[in-house]
């Protein structure tokens, strides 16, 4: 096994759970729980297959991912935040709700009901069959898709809104102390507004790369990856870096896994656990402390 | 969002009464109409059509109506834990998962069993086996929350992944009919149809696990509000605090209250694998766990809210494959989100503005 594609593949598995898990950063470090990771990425998936077929080009798939992402994160932001509804119950509605009116638009739009047609991606000239299974050919190959480096470049960001900005500063005092924050004149709906918009955004690119590196939209593509992205920000103790890590180490188990297929040395099914077990272990706070932020799921007046 | 028509007869305490259980569903329904209505005639067609195909295939023959008791009953069980779970102040997020293994406890037990044993034996050891499966699956986060302090929500959500991966593997590799993903028949503990007794139903999975539905709906009724456990519970979801200075055990009423929860939840699993299947497949929850969340909310955690609740999101749910022909079946997905966000959301709303009517009329 070439180190090399072994990482290689880990990027690529990895690059959807940056994305996501970004948004749940940003999300939860603002005091929203980002359990809609999930219905996000699906809208956003949806709308990039939408977007990349009726232009012609990925990158207005893109933006219509982020779009898509964004619409329904501000349907989460509006039922929370303006009408304090709680976050669980309306995370829960609107993820059964992605899976329904993408099936529903999906025979409105190709009649289908399992999958959009070929759609067009980020395609390099070099990265044919042959040269991206191996060697650097594939490296080239997967960084010919802008989005893998975007996505390597999106917790960085998100740290640096976190901590370098006044926003950020903000953003903080709201996941924590929303009443200390607002007595100093912060609106902390605006905050989290912005924050449950950027973190739509984030997990609609991630959706846009799942769609767009397919070739199409299936039905829930998704397959439990904002789940995935949400127990990495939980396993990552809601720091970027640590996050950033998570979604590396659960990525590496996946590929692992992949590529081992063929020895049996643990089933499949142990090795999709691992980041939920892990995750149960960091949340229980057996090994080391892990606190959430303060005010996450609080709703505010 | 809000109609201010509906606060008139509110003076009468008697309709205030009625009123206050009823109004989040019929919020809610209107506010699903209207979005209905835009997603049918975005595909073209009635709307007058559809939602008459879709009474007329629910609750308009004993056919439909013999599936939405059916599907009713897993809802109810799922919304049972869900709202047990939150008048101890938790959010039971894994039903899905507890439900799951609720079903496939009792299609081991009822594959152990030699055939012909008879089902007075049988049947109980297959439901006290569903839900010492349910109960199984809460163990993590009851113990987590109970020792540690650990977040219901998050621990049960990662346990429905785990359990599915588990059930996968046993169900792939362990108990299976080949080619397929469900487990070889049962040779004991079958529930029977209630066409059995009343043949109108003739067709339809109902079946008498929907007694048991209704019995646990009772009891939790009974636990609830009637027992010191009960009242503690409740106590200890007003304000754990103040329930721990009044002498409460706070972490062994969450330990408690989950493992009920989650055997409420893997109660819902007979339904599935001893009254309609003989068998447990792969999927068969198909996010009955998850809904049970939209019921409680709707049965506003109340028993009796809850068994309304469930025939509510069981029409929906059968609903739609009476629509099928007309517009795609997800558009009752759609419909059901909605139905929750409008509870969610809407609801407060209007009760808020109901109470300032009011206020200013006192």
């Amino acid at each position: 096994m070439s180190i090399l594609a072994f990482l290689i593949q880990t990027l690529r598995i990895a690059t959807p759970y940056l994305f996501a898990a970004s948004g749940g950063v940003l999300s939860e470090r603002a005091g929203v729980i980002a359990l809609t990771l999930e219905g996000w990425m699906l809208t956003g998936a949806f709308c990039a297959a939408l977007g990349s077929f009726y232009s012609g080009s990925p990158w207005l798939g893109v933006l219509a991912g982020v779009g898509g992402g964004v619409l329904a994160a501000a349907l989460h932001a509006l039922a929370t935040i303006r009408y304090r509804a709680d976050q669980v119950v309306l995370g829960i509605a609107i993820n059964l709700m992605s899976v329904g009116i993408t099936r529903f638009f999906l025979r409105l739009a190709f009649d289908s009901s399992s999958n959009s047609p070929r759609v067009p991606g980020f395609d390099w000239a070099g990265a044919t069959e042959g040269n991206t299974t191996a060697g650097l050919g594939s490296l080239l190959a997967s960084f010919s898709n802008p989005l893998v480096l975007v996505a390597l470049l999106s917790l960085p960001t998100v740290w640096w809104i976190l901590y370098r900005t006044p926003y950020g500063l903000r953003l903080r005092a709201v996941g924590e102390k929303p009443e200390a924050a607002a007595s100093v004149g912060v609106s902390v709906a605006r905050v989290r507004w912005l924050a449950v918009l950027g973190a739509g955004a984030f997990a609609g690119m991630g959706g846009a790369y799942l769609a767009l590196e397919q070739h199409q939209f299936t039905d829930s593509m998704t397959a439990g990856r904002g789940f995935i992205a949400l127990a990495a920000v939980i396993f990552g103790q809601w720091e970027p870096k640590r996050v950033a890590l998570a979604c590396l180490l659960f990525a590496a188990a996946e590929t692992f896994q992949i590529r081992l297929q063929g020895l049996q040395l643990l089933p499949s099914q142990f090795v999709e656990m691992i980041p939920y077990v892990l995750t149960i272990i960091a949340v229980a706070g057996i090994v080391g402390r892990s606190r959430q932020p303060a005010a996450l799921g609080r709703v505010t007046e | 969002m809000s109609h201010p028509e509906v606060s008139a007869p509110a003076r009468d305490p008697w309709v205030q009464r009625l009123m206050e259980p009823l109004l989040p569903p019929l919020t809610a329904l209107l506010i699903a109409a209207v979005v209905g209505d835009l997603l049918i005639l975005s595909f073209g067609q009635s709307p007058r059509e559809v939602y008459r195909l879709l009474v007329d295939g629910t609750w308009g023959n004993a056919y439909g109506f013999g599936q939405v008791l059916y599907k009713a009953t897993t809802l109810a069980c799922t919304g049972l834990a869900v709202a047990l779970g939150i008048r101890a102040g938790m959010f039971n997020i894994g039903a899905e998962g507890q439900l799951a293994l609720g079903g496939f406890a009792a299609a081991l037990v009822g594959l152990g069993l030699p055939a012909g044993t008879p089902a007075v034996l049988a049947i109980p050891l297959c439901v006290l086996a569903a839900g010492a499966g349910g109960s199984l699956a809460a163990t993590v986060p009851g113990a987590l929350k109970a020792r540690y302090g650990a977040s219901e929500v998050i621990v049960t959500i990662m346990m429905n992944f785990i359990v599915a991966a588990l059930l996968n593997w046993l169900v792939a590799t362990k108990v299976n009919v080949a080619e397929s993903l469900h487990t070889p028949e049962i040779h004991a503990g079958a529930v029977p149809r209630l066409a059995e007794v009343f043949p109108a139903f003739h067709g339809s999975a109902a079946n008498f696990t929907i007694l048991v539905a209704i019995g646990l709906a009772v009891l939790v009724w009974w636990f609830l509000f009637r027992t010191r456990a009960g009242y503690e519970l409740r106590a200890v979801g007003l304000q754990p605090d103040a329930a721990e200075y009044g002498g409460v055990n706070v972490g062994r009423t969450w330990w408690r209250t989950l493992l009920l929860s989650g055997a409420l939840a893997g109660l819902g699993g007979i339904n599935y694998v001893l009254g309609y299947k003989q068998y447990y497949e792969e999927g068969f929850a198909a996010g009955a766990g998850y809904l049970g969340i939209a019921v409680a909310l709707v049965g506003r955690n109340h028993p009796a809210g809850v068994l309304v609740a469930s025939l509510l999101f069981a029409t929906l749910s059968q609903g739609a494959l009476a629509v099928n022909a007309l517009v795609p079946k997800q558009m009752l997905d759609v419909l059901t989100a909605v139905v929750i966000i409008a509870v969610a959301t809407a609801v407060p709303e209007v009760q808020r503005l109901l109470r300032s009517l009011r206020g200013r009329q006192a």
